[in-house]
């Protein structure tokens, strides 16, 4: 398994997401090395198909197939919670259900 | 850089998602001003606006105004063009003017680094509290309300009990 976190510098989310990250492969018995890589260009964006930071991609799969496909930017990525909350990261149910 | 404590408020004359330009000189009488850099697409000022507008609204008749700005290059983030703002404005329901500073200008005056970040001023447009609106992004997690507290203590004719705290957010977009 490949859990890749993509993330810009630009948006202070990453740390939140890779901790949560990090719990979730810990409380599923996952022990797997998060690859962090930075985004740092425009260019990049576009070759990585970046739609914001942070990018979660498990096995090369988004863990939100909805905001995939959003223009790739340097910029933070809006997830959207079930309860219709909006989140600058992931939540643990979207992880949980992407490592299911 | 960001403007230092007690220095007084910057000028400015933008074009409000209202459709008419808004000055500093037009909020002289409120007692309280809050300049606001915000934007639309950034995922901490979506989660924070709604605690903008229940400000607005708790603090209005007290004379508290809240003004929010949008600086981000629009042409490398459309979701932040003019027409965006006022789609925004006009779907969420704001009860304050929000602004569009196009060339940068005014945010270069300002200086802000992120949006959301607060700019308070007292009565004499002078800089008494910086940074953020309150300690969590989650509202029920919130355990410091930086900005109400800030407000109430002026409303006291006291000064803010935190005067700078740091902005969390996305960054401003500038041009180049």
């Amino acid at each position: 398994m490949t859990v890749e976190l993509l993330y810009w510098e630009g948006c202070p989310s990453h740390p939140e997401a890779r901790e949560l990250l990090e719990d979730v492969l810990r409380q599923r018995g996952l022990d797997v090395q998060i690859r962090m890589r930075h985004v740092a260009t425009r260019q990049e964006a576009a070759e990585l198909r970046f739609p914001g930071s942070p990018t979660i991609r498990i096995d090369g799969r988004d863990v939100d197939p909805a905001g995939a496909d959003e223009s790739p930017a340097l910029t933070c990525r809006i997830y959207r919670l079930p309860d219709g909350r909006v989140s600058p990261i992931p939540s643990r149910e979207q992880l949980e259900e992407a490592l299911a | 850089m960001s403007l230092t404590l007690a220095t007084e408020a910057p000028p400015f004359d933008l074009p409000g998602v209202d459709g008419r330009n808004h000055t500093l000189d037009e909020y002289a009488d409120a007692p309280i001003l809050a300049v606001v850099w915000s934007c639309n697409h950034c995922p901490y000022v979506i989660a924070w606006e709604g605690r903008m507008k229940a400000l607005q609204e708790e603090y209005g008749d007290r004379g508290f105004r809240l003004v929010a700005i949008n600086s981000n290059d629009a042409e490398s983030y459309p979701a932040d063009s003019f027409e965006a703002m006022q789609e925004r404005a006009r779907d969420q329901g704001f009860n304050f003017d929000y602004l569009y500073d196009e060339d940068q200008s005014v945010a270069q005056q300002y200086g802000p680094e992120r949006t959301p970040e607060v700019f308070l001023f007292d009565r004499n447009r002078r800089l008494v509290y910086h940074g953020a609106i309150d300690d969590s992004r989650e509202e029920d997690a919130v355990s410091a309300r930086y900005l109400r507290d800030a407000i109430e203590a002026l409303l006291a004719d006291g000064d803010p009990p935190v005067s700078e705290t740091p902005p969390v957010g996305c960054t401003v977009k500038w041009k180049g």
